[in-house]
């Protein structure tokens, strides 16, 4: 049972479980309809607000056995009908490519999350080419996820590093050349905001008209949606925080902005994350905290069991309050919006 | 301690334990005033705000509204134009008076 796994679950003031009760709130699984895939924590970035804390340094990656009974579970679970991968940056597992093509095979809605300088930059440690991304992307229908913290050069150059706003317009031209954010095509091309520091984002539907009008304007770029995703106070951004000792500000300001209707549509309800060693967990952030769901035993992909997984205990915690906030946030950005 | 504390800010709606109907007509009206989308959008009333927290010189309004502008997706560009423009105005409040120094110069036939 996931009792077994609510050791994990830090007791301390911020106790996002006594928030549900309080509010006679019950978060059961409504369904597994993706299977978010984690496939290697490298990065060519090191981002000041990476929650998987991911860098060049990094050298976990997925293994070929590994994948291949994540495209078992897939082909098995007709429900999960969508595989989203995300890193570090994704296409620096070698069998990336691979991951792609068979899921598409198996007529499954593939997404990525794909940081956009990794076009430009390659494999930070071998110096690997990945500048053929964009037409493997539309080859293969891929939806692409993008993070932008901003329009402007100085908000996403003090996120994601100098030099990473420049190229990141370079490649999101290159994506638009081949198809992309066009809304005749079938390619799409979501960017995702998340703020720059410790506050909250703006409301998702203004900020993207501001992108859209700014990115056009300056640059003729064209994307479908943005979403607004809050920083997690977990990780590098924790540290951060608590060395500017603002953790607990700002733990106060995710607690007194929690939404019901937000926590009723978070994204671990529908979704399960799979790390790297083929683990899995309600999402990823508690992939990162290392809470792993528990059915009678850890679970892995490679003792997958839908039913029980759909009946499982989601395991909360503080961090979850990142996810409550204001219109909330989840991977598919703000959620009562 | 310092006569402003950033943390007293938290509380602000204390100021409320005696007479609160008039601190809750005080927030009812504010609320309505500065954190609504109106023919102004919240963006353009927190950076107004933001002018008058530095006009007024209010630590605890700069705090609050330096965030305020960000959460509601303003940029520093817009929010160093907006203190700008108080900075300015202040400057402006201050040279208009020198028409007063004119005319009390004339006076005095200087």
């Amino acid at each position: 049972m996931a009792e077994s796994a609510l050791h994990l679950v830090s007791n301390n003031k911020y106790d996002f479980n006594k928030k549900l009760r309080e509010n006679n709130i019950d978060l059961p699984p409504l369904s597994i309809d993706t299977l978010q895939v984690n496939v290697t924590l490298k990065c060519n970035q090191a981002c000041l607000h990476c929650h998987v804390d991911a860098s060049p340094k990094r050298t976990e990656q997925m293994n070929k056995v590994t994948v291949d009974k994540c495209l078992e579970i897939l082909k098995d679970n007709s429900q999960i009908n969508t595989l989203d991968i995300t890193g570090g940056a994704p296409e620096l597992n070698p069998y990336f490519d691979y991951f792609v093509l068979e899921a598409k095979k198996l007529g499954k809605h593939v997404m990525v999350r794909h940081n956009l300088t990794v076009i430009l930059d390659g494999d930070p440690l071998t110096g690997e080419s990945k500048s053929y991304l964009p037409k493997f992307y539309a080859e293969n229908e891929v939806e692409v996820i993008s993070s932008l913290p901003y329009y402007q050069e100085y908000f996403t150059d003090k996120q994601r590093g100098k030099g990473v706003f420049q190229k990141s317009v370079d490649s999101l031209r290159m994506l638009n050349e081949v198809g992309y954010g066009n809304e005749e095509s079938n390619l799409i091309l979501d960017l995702v905001y998340n703020p720059v520091g410790a506050f909250l984002p703006a409301s998702q539907e203004s900020l993207e008209k501001d992108f859209k009008k700014e990115l056009w304007k300056n640059f003729q770029i064209k994307f479908n949606n943005l979403y607004t995703i809050t920083n997690m106070p977990i990780h590098r951004f924790k540290e951060q925080l608590e060395r500017q000792g603002t953790y607990e500000d700002y733990m106060e300001k995710l607690i007194n902005a929690f939404n019901p209707v937000a926590a009723d549509g978070v994204m671990c309800r529908s979704l399960l994350s799979v790390s790297y060693d083929g683990k899995i967990y309600d999402c990823d952030f508690n992939q990162m905290l290392d809470m792993q769901v528990f059915t009678n035993k850890p679970m892995t992909v490679f003792n997958f069991d839908f039913q029980k997984l759909v009946k499982r205990d989601i395991i909360f915690d503080s961090h979850c309050f990142g996810c409550t906030a204001g219109s909330g946030s989840s991977c598919g950005g703000a959620i009562s919006e | 301690m310092n006569y402003y504390e950033s943390k007293d800010l938290n509380r602000f709606a204390e100021v409320g334990k005696f007479k609160p109907e008039l601190m809750n007509k005080f927030f009812d009206y504010y609320g309505e005033a500065t954190n609504t989308d109106g023919a102004l959008s919240k963006r353009e009333k927190a950076l107004i705000a933001l002018a008058i927290s530095h006009f007024k010189q209010c630590p605890y309004c700069i705090d609050a509204y330096t965030t305020a502008s960000l959460e509601a997706g303003a940029n520093p560009d817009q929010m160093t134009e907006a203190i700008h423009v108080a900075a300015s105005m202040a400057a402006g409040m201050t040279l208009v008076h020198g028409v007063q120094m004119l005319n009390n110069l004339e006076k005095s036939g200087a």
